[in-house]
């Protein structure tokens, strides 16, 4: 067995005994948010394409997979499956339009065509508009595992997530995935050899949107809501910062990322309550406000000093080791 | 009187708040493009920063007792100087880098700008008075138009205009220009790239603040008022084309129009009608109605 | 061994993740939460004030029930249903919140009514508005304390009707709040016998009315009727100032609060009427516990103030009779109240969740008229409950049939 298998397993051990320390539904939150930052990833770590819509699938797939089971009384599986479904879709129709143009400009049509759906969104009678889609029900799954107990929920979470991991890995380390790290590397010389970019590059692309599309899914039917916050273009921005936090390019990063920036909007909250009923002082309850600070910091610092990420700095930092230890 | 079903006087009104609209959306993107011209920099930050030009007016009034005029001329001033203090201590170390992470960097920028604003005065907006001497309406027939709308119109084609001219016309455009095109050959000239490069980000974002306090007295001054905007600048500046100045201007005041002609048959649509244009000209003309491909 | 640190990393995240989590039972203290807007377009009318009222409440019944201490927490759901029904529902899972006051904004209400009526526990609608929550969205756990959109329309609405208003159109927020309000104004001045010229959507908390001005003075309507609250009713009254719209139409505001006044000024809002069901200067109580609220907010208070204070003394009496604080003996207690306070009088709860007491018609007096600080209002008219609320005959509430 090799560093990597033991590492997952030993993560894998932590993630089932979770639900018992802390809680459950901030877990399902965590992992389906982590889901959506690999998604991501895909599209940007490992083929330099930034989408700057990504909002659109998470946002998207989570009103589906909310209609199909609240409205049209569908079982869960089939609602996350629409919402997976829709997501594809409307990666197919964004990719292609965005997939014409290069660097800055096709993340200036993610944006837009993401914008286009956020208003889409606001208007159609179905979402609720500004009071989102409430009361979604767990339901059960396939007919026979009740979903209304937190814990049994997550352990179909985890199951979901680790499936659409393991796909992300499979794909990064196949074929395709070599692929898609040429054209990250050098784009004309990919082309050169014969590749046909652009037909790899919308297929990572519907492959990304599908899995945030899981994530997205899976996520309103464990909170039981989906809101136009899941749509709005800050929401993609906060994908690109979890990402870019935990290092782009790499396996692990935006797991890390994605839980360091979720314990960062629970703790401050907390930790500012705690300071206000410490203190007496009131104004550092609103230190949750204050989440938008730190983490505008942590973009910052991120960007100019720690491009690679944890995880990136971590392995960069080990190699630099081994190098040294090599010597 | 009917235009398409629609009385004459709403079709007027709403294409007359158009053009005011499209004067916001004309000076906001000719920042931009400025900025990106020269820097090759996507300023994330211009929404915050004239955010920060709309709230500096209502401090100079609430603490200073500074009036509408006075902040007119010190608000983009300050603005400037801590735009060149961005410049001087973050932006610069990006330039060699792909300038998605000058996006990258400002967006982190805009979400720490806004947060201090926020944690302060809260979400809901600061009221501002319009100043004694733009007060009042004027009847036009079709509507009653409060007079300091239509100044807001006069005062940014002036700004506007004068910007066009000094970058198209004078010496000092030249060189920026030039500077944009080929900064080593400028530089063996021995003009000071980086010098030019830090005013042209705090002249950029002084516009910005400009149109913030221009913009103080007709909506509600609140910190996301920034956010709310950057996203139709943008689509405003990519349909103009990046880095034209002149383009960014006509587009700005037109898609503003256009987007009060939308409000007439369709209001629903207005929001998005930007957009919409927006991946329209990027399929046909991925450099923008006015840029040129780099 | 690139293992351990990586692994340990992880461990050490996920307990940097997890803090305070477990679920608590409240055994051994009685927990009231209120998750209101506390920063933005409503934060006047309620928020902060409303926390305060609160916090007098369980002062003035001792700070103790029964031996348990009484605890408070509250939080800012900003306007956004996302995070009020998450707050709720991890207070109820983690913190052993008993009680849930939800605040002004009509999509947070509704959907952290949801949430306390899956965890069984009684919920405080003061401050929102749609009258949903009383009829389709109805639920045993649900009280809607203060006032609501039927009320509203019956009001205002049926006043400005009656006094010759007879054509209407509607600037309205296009939120669950708005379009209540808008339905149900419509549905009484269809009854007395006026028309709708149409309607125009606002976003929430808006920040631009101009355009929507010149689409209301395009439709040639006698009456604007203001379907928003807060910061966008006051932003709308302005406008209509600014555009010389209230040259040619008049503002019916149907949602309004004495704050509302007081940020226009008796200028801009002469001879407006409002509904309401509480006023400050109405009783010698009433001025009592105004005059305590104002030495610590430094503004009078607005009937959901009152409404905050009254409805906390009412829970906790109703703890008190139960001997528990299990959600629904809580509830079935509660239900065999009456509201005798400074806040109503008379008052009781029915089956759909509302509580009846009477409201009131009042206007907004000249400034002549104003003979102290914060002396708006006058009272017009008193509406009986039974009139004012949903009738019978019109409830769509499944546990009123």
């Amino acid at each position: 067995m090799n560093k990597n298998t033991i590492i997952a397993i030993v993560a894998i051990l932590i993630a089932l005994a979770a639900p018992f320390m802390m809680y459950p539904v901030l877990l399902m939150k965590l992992l389906c948010f982590a889901l959506f930052a690999c998604a991501f990833n895909l599209l940007i770590g490992y083929t330099g394409l930034l989408s700057f819509g990504h909002a659109a699938f998470l946002g998207g797939a989570g009103y589906i997979a909310g209609y199909v089971i609240r409205d049209l009384g569908l079982p869960f599986e089939i609602g996350i499956v629409a919402g997976v479904a829709f997501a594809a879709l409307i990666g197919l129709v964004m990719g292609s339009l965005a997939i014409r143009r290069q660097g800055i400009y096709f993340t200036m049509i993610t944006l837009a065509l993401a914008q286009m759906l956020y208003f889409i969104f606001l208007q159609a009678p179905f979402t609720g508009g500004e009071d989102g889609l409430q009361g979604i029900p767990r339901g059960s799954l396939f007919g026979v595992i009740d979903l209304s107990n937190d814990l049994t929920l997550y352990y179909v979470v985890l199951a979901i997530c680790i499936a659409g991991y393991a796909l992300i890995v499979r794909t990064v380390h196949s074929p395709f995935g070599q692929v898609l790290k040429a054209i990250k590397e050098n784009e004309p010389r990919a082309i050169s050899l014969g590749y046909d970019v652009d037909k790899y590059k919308l297929l990572v692309f519907v492959l990304s949107a599908a899995l945030s599309g899981l994530a997205g899914a899976t996520k309103a039917t464990v909170l039981g809501f989906e809101t136009l916050t899941d749509v709005h273009w800050t929401m993609s921005g906060l994908v690109v910062l979890m990402t870019l936090v935990g290092g782009l390019g790499t396996l692990a990063g935006p797991i890390v990322g994605a839980i360091v920036i979720i314990a960062l909007e629970n703790r401050i909250g907390e930790f500012g309550t705690w300071m206000a009923v410490t203190t007496n002082i009131d104004w550092f309850r609103s230190l949750g406000e204050q989440v938008t600070i730190v983490t505008g910091f942590i973009f910052i610092v991120v960007v100019l000093a720690f491009r690679k990420g944890i995880v990136g700095e971590i392995l960069a930092w080990n190699s630099r080791r081994l190098l040294k230890a090599g010597k | 009187m009917e235009i398409f079903g629609i009385p004459l006087q709403a079709f007027l009104g709403q294409l007359l708040l158009g053009l005011v609209n499209g004067s916001f959306y004309a000076m906001l993107s000719l920042g931009l493009a400025v900025i990106f011209g020269l820097l090759n920099v996507i300023n994330f930050a211009h929404g915050a920063l004239y955010m920060m030009g709309a709230f500096l007016a209502w401090m100079g009034m609430a603490y200073f007792d500074l009036n509408y005029w006075v902040m007119l001329a010190l608000a983009p001033l300050l603005v400037g100087a801590f735009g060149i203090l961005i410049e001087k201590t973050m932006l610069r170390w990006l330039y060699k880098l792909d300038h998605l992470y000058g996006l990258l960097l400002t967006f982190g920028i805009t979400l720490m700008l806004e947060g201090v604003f926020r944690s302060i005065y809260g979400v809901s907006g600061q009221p501002y008075s319009v100043p004694e001497a733009l007060q009042g309406a004027t009847n036009l027939g079709f509507m009653i138009l409060p007079n300091y709308r239509a100044w807001v119109v006069v005062a940014s084609l002036l700004v506007c205009f004068a910007t066009w001219i000094m970058i198209e016309k004078t010496k000092l455009g030249a060189l920026l220009r030039a500077g944009t095109e080929n900064p080593r050959l400028v530089e063996a000239f021995g003009v000071n790239v980086p010098l030019m490069v830090t005013l042209t980000y705090g002249f950029g974002v002084a516009l910005a603040a400009f149109a913030g306090v221009l913009a103080a007295p007709v909506i509600q001054i609140s910190p996301l008022m920034g956010s709310n905007l950057i996203i139709t600048v943008f689509a405003v500046v990519v349909i103009g084309g990046m880095g034209s100045i002149l383009g960014s201007i006509i587009t700005g005041l037109t898609l503003g129009i256009v987007e009060g002609l939308t409000r007439v048959f369709y209001p629903e649509l207005s929001a998005t009608v930007v957009f919409i244009i927006m991946a329209i000209v990027l399929m046909i003309r991925p450099a923008g109605l006015f840029g040129r491909e780099k | 061994m690139k293992l351990k640190p990586i692994a340990t990393g992880l461990m050490a995240l996920f307990a940097f993740a997890a803090g305070s989590a477990q679920a608590q039972m409240s055994n051994d203290t009685i927990k009231i939460g209120m998750i209101t807007d506390m920063s933005g377009l409503y934060a006047d009318i309620d928020g902060p004030g409303g926390v305060e009222a609160v916090k007098m409440a369980i002062a003035d019944f001792g700070g103790k029930l029964n031996g348990k201490k009484i605890e408070f927490v509250f939080a800012d759901h900003q306007n956004k249903a996302d995070i009020a029904a998450s707050k709720a529902r991890e207070w109820f899972d983690t913190e052993g919140v008993d009680m849930l006051i939800s605040g002004t904004n009509s999509g947070t209400a509704l959907a952290m009514a949801k949430v306390a009526a899956e965890k069984q526990k009684p919920n405080f609608v003061i401050g929102a508005g749609t009258a949903r929550i009383t009829n389709e969205e109805c639920n045993p756990y649900s009280v809607h304390y203060a006032y609501d959109t039927v009320a509203m329309a019956k009001g205002t609405g049926s006043a400005v009707t009656k006094q010759g208003g007879k054509n209407w159109y509607f600037l309205t927020a296009d939120y669950a709040f708005g379009t209540s309000l808008e339905t149900d104004t419509t549905a009484v001045v269809k009854a007395n016998g006026g028309t709708v010229k149409g309607a125009v959507r606002h976003p929430l908390s808006a920040s631009d009315f101009s355009s929507f001005m010149l689409q209301a003075q395009a439709s040639g309507a006698q009456i604007l009727g203001l379907a928003n609250a807060g910061g966008d009713t006051i932003n709308s009254i302005k406008a209509a100032n600014e555009f010389g719209v209230t040259g040619t139409m008049k503002l019916a505001g149907l949602l309004m609060f004495i704050n509302d006044v007081h940020a226009l000024g008796l200028g801009q809002t002469k001879g407006m009427y409002l509904t309401d069901s509480w006023y400050w200067d109405q009783s010698d109580e009433s001025r009592k516990w105004a005059q305590r609220f104002f030495s610590k907010m430094k503004k009078m208070p607005s009937s959901l103030h009152a409404a905050d204070y009254s409805a906390t003394l009412q829970y906790l009496n109703a703890v008190k009779t139960a001997g528990t604080d299990d959600g629904a003996k809580v509830m079935d207690a509660l239900r065999k109240q009456k509201v005798n306070d400074m806040y109503a009088k008379n008052g009781y709860y029915r089956i759909d969740g509302s509580m009846i007491h009477d409201m009131f018609l009042m206007q907004v007096k000249d400034a002549k008229e104003s003979k102290k600080p914060w002396d708006y209002l006058k009272v017009v008219q008193s509406i009986p409950g039974e009139e004012a609320f949903t009738t019978k005959a019109e409830t769509k509430c499944a546990l009123w049939k």
